[in-house]
C-alpha cells in the first residue's frame, strides 16, 4: 500500500533511465535505452518516433504492462516495480486507461459490456455499472448503439467505444498507442478531437505513442523517441512558433 | 488521496457470463469439442456397460482375456479424451491470448481469467460427459435387447448402470477441468504486453 497526497501540477507518470533489453541470440537490441520523462497531470502528451524507436515499448512500460531491465516508472510516485500482480491489476483497473490501434475490445460482448466490464472489475454493482456505462457511450456520441457488437460498428465506433471504456473508472491516465493508426483521415481527426476534448473538459492526462501528425495540432508537449532515447521535447508555445516557417508547418 | 490496493475478483457472475457468452460466440467449436469428450465417454460407458451385461466367467480363459482386453480399450478410450480435451482447450486458449492481455488491461485479476476458462470447460465438459454415458449405456442396452431381448436387464443390472453412468460422467468431467487448468494458469500468469503481442 502506498499513498500519496494531490497537489496542483504534480506528476502523474515519471520515468527515470529505463532500460528495456531483448536479447537476440548472442547481441541485445535495446529498444528503450535511459529513458527518463516527466508527465504532469492534465497534459497532452505525444510520443513521437519511427517504426521500431521504443515508442510502443514506453507505452508498455508506463502503463505497467511489461517490466523494464532497469530504471523505474512512478505512477502517481508509486514505483510500479514494487507492486504484486494483483496490485498491479489494482492500478490498471483504477487508474490507467488503455486504447489500442486495433481497438481491442472484447467481441463477445456489446459496446455496453465493454464499458462495464472494468468497472464489474472495481466492484460496481450491475445497474450503477449500466448506468455509468450509457452516460460515457453518451460522451462518446454512440448511446444508441449500446446494444451492438463490435464487429457490428465500423472502425470509428469501435475506437469511441474503447474511449468510453478507457474512461470506466475515472482514470488519472489515458494511454493510447497509436490510436489513429487504423483509421482514415477523417474519422482519426475526429477522435483526436474528442480525446483532446475530453482532456480539457474532464483534466485527464492524455499520453499517445503516434506518427499522426494530425496529433501535434492538439498535444501540449511533444516528445521525440529516437533509438530507444528522447531526442527532444516541443511544447506547445515552441510549436506555435514554428509552424509555418519549418518543415512542421506543411504535415499539420 | 490515492492508493493503491490488491484487485479482487469480480463476483462469480462476471466470469459465469463471459465463460457462457464465449462458448455460444464460438458454438460450432465448442460443439466438436463437446463430441470429442462425448465419444471418449460413450465408449468407456459402453465399455463398462458390457462388462456388466456379461459378467466374467473366472474359470473360462477366453472369457477373462476378452474382459481385459475391454478393460485396456476402456482406459486408451480416457487417454483418447484426455488429449482431444487438452488440444481444445489449448486452442482455446491460444487464440485468446490478445483478449486475455486486453481482460488484464482493464484490471482483470488473474484468477479471474483462470475463472473463465475453467467454468467453459466445467460447462462443456459437464454437458458432454453426460451425455456421453447415457449414449454409452443406451446403445449397449439396445444392442443387448435386440440380441437377447430383456433377460440381462436386472435390478442390479441399473443399480450398476446408475454406477457406471456417475463415474463416466465424473471422469469426463475431472478430465475437462484438468485439461483446461493448465494453459488457463499460463495464460493468466502472463505478462499483459506480451499476451497483446502474440499474433496467431
Amino acid at each position: 500500500m502506498a499513498t500519496i497526497p494531490v497537489a496542483d501540477n504534480e506528476l502523474v507518470v515519471r520515468t527515470r533511465d529505463l532500460v528495456k533489453e531483448y536479447k537476440l541470440g548472442d547481441y541485445s537490441v535495446y529498444a528503450l535505452n535511459g529513458v527518463s520523462l516527466d508527465v504532469f497531470r492534465g497534459e497532452y502528451i505525444s510520443i513521437m518516433g519511427p517504426s521500431g524507436s521504443g515508442k510502443s515499448t514506453l507505452f508498455n512500460m508506463i502503463g505497467g504492462l511489461d517490466k523494464p531491465n532497469r530504471g523505474s516508472v512512478f505512477i502517481n510516485e508509486v514505483d510500479i516495480a514494487q507492486l504484486s500482480a494483483s496490485e498491479l491489476a489494482y492500478l490498471r483497473c483504477h487508474t490507467i486507461g488503455y486504447i489500442f490501434q486495433t481497438f481491442n475490445l472484447i467481441n463477445v460482448r456489446t459496446a455496453l459490456e465493454n464499458v462495464t466490464l472494468p468497472m464489474l472489475f472495481a466492484g460496481l454493482a450491475a445497474d450503477e455499472a449500466d448506468e455509468r456505462g450509457m452516460e460515457l457511450l453518451d460522451l462518446v456520441g454512440l448511446g444508441d448503439r449500446y446494444h451492438h457488437r463490435p464487429t457490428e460498428l465500423s472502425g470509428g465506433q469501435q475506437q469511441r467505444v474503447a474511449i468510453a471504456r478507457a474512461l470506466a473508472n475515472n482514470p488519472s491516465i489515458v494511454l493510447a498507442d497509436e490510436p489513429t493508426g487504423n483509421l482514415d483521415l477523417k474519422t482519426g481527426k475526429e477522435i483526436i478531437d474528442l480525446l483532446r476534448k475530453l482532456n480539457e473538459e474532464r483534466n485527464v492526462t492524455i499520453i499517445s505513442a503516434t506518427h499522426d501528425l494530425k496529433m501535434l495540432d492538439v498535444s501540449d508537449r511533444i516528445v521525440y523517441i529516437r533509438d530507444g532515447d528522447v531526442a527532444k521535447i516541443d511544447t506547445r508555445a515552441e510549436l506555435d512558433l514554428n509552424v509555418g516557417s519549418s518543415d512542421l508547418g506543411e504535415h499539420s | 488521496m490515492s492508493t493503491v490496493r490488491s484487485q479482487k475478483d469480480p463476483p462469480i457472475r462476471v466470469a459465469v457470463t463471459q465463460a457462457v457468452k464465449s462458448i455460444r460466440v464460438r458454438f460450432v467449436r465448442q460443439v466438436a469439442a463437446g463430441l470429442g469428450v462425448l465419444l471418449g465417454i460413450a465408449f468407456y460407458a459402453s465399455v463398462r456397460t458390457s462388462q456388466a451385461l456379461s459378467p466374467v466367467n473366472t474359470a473360462d480363459p477366453t472369457s477373462v482375456e476378452a474382459a481385459q482386453r475391454l478393460q485396456w480399450l476402456a482406459i486408451l478410450s480416457l487417454v483418447m479424451c484426455l488429449v482431444g480435451i487438452t488440444n481444445s482447450m489449448l486452442m482455446s486458449v491460444t487464440e485468446r491470448y490478445k483478449e486475455i492481455g486486453t481482460l488484464k488491461c482493464l484490471g482483470s485479476s488473474d484468477g479471474f481469467i483462470v475463472k473463465v476458462f475453467f467454468i467453459e470447460a466445467l460447462l462443456i465438459g459437464s454437458v458432454s460427459s453426460l451425455a456421453g454415458s447415457f449414449v454409452g449405456i443406451g446403445v449397449m442396452m439396445v444392442v443387448r435387447f435386440l440380441t437377447d431381448g430383456a433377460t440381462a436387464f436386472t435390478s442390479a443390472f441399473f443399480a450398476q448402470a446408475g454406477i457406471i453412468a456417475i463415474t463416466a460422467t465424473s471422469i469426463g468431467i475431472l478430465l475437462s477441468a484438468t485439461a483446461a487448468v493448465l494453459p488457463a494458469f499460463q495464460a493468466a500468469k502472463m505478462p499483459a504486453a506480451a499476451a497483446l503481442r502474440v499474433e496467431v
